[in-house]
């Protein structure tokens, strides 16, 4: 391999190495396994559904309705337990639901409607940012709050819920990680394993990169599309459970930045060794990535609003990676 | 007729990385007179035309035009100077997205002293002139999109021709034209050749080689190995140089099968067209040929599931035969290895060894989970048996040539034992050596299995079948058995006489 194929292939790992440790020597306290946890936790929920939106990448599509069905999840998760007062678990099966289903719906428009899937997803988008209003005619969801017919609300978020957003596991120090962060390793490893390791996942690579040599080769293309936005929309919707436990309620404010920093995750992933495609482990390193400069900015005291700027500096030279030096985007 | 050399390459070399393409090629091209270059694929032909065209840099050596030192830096350059190439792949010489008037014109739509405005009449009174000056006879204002691949070829030839070039480089512009459309492609190389252009023809057919050729270039391993320039032509030295053995085109022994494994009865594939019977033997190897648009794709991708039929039944090996989908047909047993392989073959985010095993997933998985040692031994073993030129099996097609390449394609749907293997034009854009080593391949292993190809090109079917069905009008109007074939009424039916003459 030429000096060239290992800086494509090692270049994005070994600048992440080369920031913690421009960190660790420039901010105090960087280096601790509080400071680790909270960098995984900053990225837990946006990492989730960039884990969700690589399965529509991989099969040559794309969703941009994930941070709608999360802040949807999050919202129907607060409906179904302040103003119906339901339990946690029926929150988190509406929720599921949700996200299978708005899946399904952008695979439908995708395969059978035949609607671009930037459109689609992006109608999709609008559609879903509308809808979690009307129930409570856009105000946000709280225990006590009033409804439109002057009622007032008195379920409560259950305990088994918001132990979602607040427990702690022990990890040789005590309470130290946080459920979101098991639940963000545990789908990285799922759906990497999904992807690499079984014929489904091989499939779905194969139908982005030639969707007539894969049906020539007997895969139901369509099936595969489909599945691939339900994939999506499902993890969208754990995002969104995640938000909704940590919150504690049901805010119509929160989980702007959702989209973009999950998008930017996943295709900051196309530059990690050297991939040029879509990938999960690419998509987890790149969520960390971000997370990793944010903290270390924020411990440096940079102020909170460069935070975009920071991310999209970091995009655009991951997609310089990608398809200029690789020379493999060209096709 | 003969005149001086217009166009000179003196000792060009080029190498990518450590591998040397070319090492040092010269060649002259005369006013008024085609030159055929030939060579195997990997030979380095598309380099050398790369370079000459102005989109490679060259590696070392000369290039003159008109006794004027010649270096373009971009296909532009070339252009300008009056080098125009037409390339292979037809998408690459056209804008898909506009009409036929766009096309012709459009490279007087950039560079200095074009108008700032764009003028449709104007645009379209270029483009007729254009066009009658070449007898293209298509309607200016359709979408190239919406044309067949054969007129998008002339359109893209014409807008090449636009630019009145001294030097014309066409690479295998015949290889998806049918024998009309390549007749009205040599007549308009022969109204060139008497315009005074020096044209560079390179093609692995001997019918277009036998119709165009003033000179003949082989080429082989990155250095010319023959110049053939005395009258008559020697085709056959030629052949030699550029394979750089001794071809034997033997004989087949056409073999005849005692046991049935498709039958097809009444089988309609198209509107208004004849049903369609015939049957397929146990061991036997059928060709079925015709001219490009004669139904022949239509009726692979009916036996493979993809298309139904209008009406009839197959049956196979005693059972009814109706496949539903790829995936029905793969199950059954019948494999496709499917046209152009570019578009509907080849995953290109696939190494080898992963188009290799693209089919049969399913077989090589436990519950989902993919055997990777049983991919990777059944990729080297295909590479082994279809002797495919490689690195390793971890190798990108892109790497490969397009021999190899096609060599990929059969290699992956041999891997797995098939009932009935269907390959539809299998020796497209493939060198003669590659092609004959995947029709032995073929013949070799035809036992237990029915095997039917589809080819426009009849040697391939004398050079590969037992029996050659002859295809017109979406339906089958003649057989042979290979042996002693009466020539004449072979291509009586393949030009499409009238039907009740045929058998």
């Amino acid at each position: 391999m030429t000096l060239r194929d290992h800086a494509i292939r090692y270049g994005f790992i070994v600048l992440l190495f080369g920031l913690v440790a421009y960190f660790a020597i420039a901010a105090d306290g960087f280096v601790s396994p509080q400071s680790a946890v909270f960098i995984f936790q900053s990225v837990a929920i946006t990492g989730v559904l960039a884990l969700g939106v690589t399965a529509t990448l991989v099969v040559g599509g794309f969703d941009l309705s994930i941070g709608s069905v999360a802040t949807s999840a999050m919202m129907a998760a607060a409906y179904v337990m302040v103003v119906l007062e339901q339990n946690a678990v029926v929150a988190v099966v509406v929720c599921l639901l949700i996200g299978a289903i708005v899946g399904l719906i952008n695979g439908w428009l995708i395969v059978y409607m035949r609607v671009p899937d930037l459109l689609a997803t992006l109608g999709m988008m609008f559609l879903l940012v509308g809808l979690q209003r009307i129930p409570t005619e856009g105000r946000s969801i709280a225990t006590g709050m009033t409804m439109p017919d002057g009622s007032v609300a008195n379920g409560k978020f259950g305990d088994a819920f918001l132990a979602l957003g607040r427990h702690r596991f022990d990890f040789f120090i005590p309470n130290l990680i946080p459920v979101s962060v098991v639940v963000l390793l545990v789908l990285a490893v799922l759906i990497w394993f999904f992807l690499e390791y079984t014929r489904f996942g091989r499939m779905m690579y194969a139908v982005g990169s030639n969707e007539r040599a894969a049906e020539l080769a007997g895969a139901p293309v369509k099936a595969y599309k489909i599945w691939a936005y339900v994939i999506s929309g499902v993890f969208a919707s754990i995002g969104g459970i995640l938000l909704a436990a940590r919150l504690g309620r049901g805010d119509i404010a929160s989980g702007n930045n959702l989209l973009l920093d999950a998008v930017a995750a996943a295709l900051i992933g196309y530059a990690v060794l050297g991939a040029a495609k879509p990938n999960a482990f690419g998509t987890a390193v790149g969520a960390l990535f971000v997370g990793i400069l944010l903290q270390g900015l924020t411990m440096m005291n940079a102020p909170y609003y460069t935070q975009d700027f920071v991310k999209g500096v970091v995009l655009v030279v991951a997609l310089v990676f990608t398809f200029a030096l690789s020379g493999r985007g060209r096709g | 007729m003969v005149g001086s050399a217009v166009f000179r390459v003196e000792g060009l070399r080029k190498s990518f990385g450590q591998n040397e393409v070319l090492g040092g090629v010269s060649l002259e091209l005369h006013a008024g007179e085609v030159t055929v270059l030939m060579g195997a694929n990997g030979a380095g032909k598309s380099t050398l035309v790369k370079i000459i065209s102005g989109v490679y840099e060259r590696g070392g050596g000369t290039m003159s035009l008109a006794g004027q030192d010649f270096a373009p830096n971009t296909p532009a350059e070339a252009i300008r100077a009056g080098v125009v190439t037409v390339h292979q792949n037809i998408n690459d010489g056209v804008v898909a997205d506009l009409d036929v008037a766009t096309n012709l014109t459009l490279d007087r739509l950039s560079g200095s002293g074009a108008p700032f405005l764009f003028n449709p009449a104007r645009v379209r009174r270029e483009a007729k002139a254009v066009a009658d000056r070449m007898g293209l006879a298509i309607d200016l204002k359709a979408r190239v999109s919406d044309l067949s691949l054969a007129d998008r070829q002339m359109v893209a030839i014409a807008r090449a021709l636009a630019h009145q070039p001294k030097v014309l480089i066409l690479d295998e512009p015949t290889s998806s034209l049918s024998s009309a459309e390549a007749d009205r492609l040599f007549a308009l190389v022969d109204r060139l050749r008497e315009q005074g252009v020096a044209i560079l023809y390179i093609s692995h057919r001997m019918s277009d080689i036998r119709r165009l050729a003033d000179r003949i270039v082989s080429m082989r391993d990155g250095i010319i190995s023959g110049v053939f320039d005395k009258k008559p032509l020697d085709y056959e030295g030629a052949v030699n140089a550029m394979l750089g053995r001794k071809i034997h085109l033997d004989q087949i022994v056409a073999r005849s099968s005692a046991k049935a494994i498709l039958t097809i009865d009444g089988l309609r594939i198209a509107p208004g067209a004849r049903p369609i019977s015939l049957t397929l033997g146990d061991g036997e190897v059928v060709a079925i040929t015709g001219l490009v648009g004669v139904g022949k794709t239509a009726l692979a991708e009916t036996l493979f599931g993809v298309r139904r039929p209008l009406a009839g039944a197959m049956t196979m090996n005693g059972k009814p035969y109706a496949p539903g989908s790829a995936g029905e047909a793969i199950a059954a047993g019948v494999f496709l290895v499917a046209k152009d392989r570019a578009t509907s073959g080849i995953v290109g985010g696939f190494n080898l060894e992963r188009n290799v095993s693209l089919p049969f997933l399913k077989r090589m998985a436990n519950l989902g989970v993919l055997k990777r040692r049983l991919e990777r031994a059944t990729a080297r073993r295909q590479i082994e048996e279809l002797g495919i030129v490689c690195r390793s099996e971890k190798d990108e097609l892109a790497s490969l040539s397009g021999g190899n390449q096609q060599k990929v394609m059969v290699a992956r749907w041999m891997a797995q034992d098939a009932t009935l293997f269907i390959l539809d034009e299998p020796f497209q854009g493939v060198d003669i050596s590659a092609r004959r080593d995947i029709a032995a391949k073929l013949r070799a292993s035809a036992n237990g299995r029915a095997t039917l190809l589809f080819v426009t090109e009849l040697d391939e079917a004398l050079e590969t079948a037992d029996r050659i069905l002859v295809m017109s009008e979406q339906t089958i109007v003649g057989e042979h058995r290979n042996a002693e074939v009466d020539l004449d009424r072979l291509l009586a039916e393949v030009a499409g006489g009238p039907l009740h003459d045929a058998a």
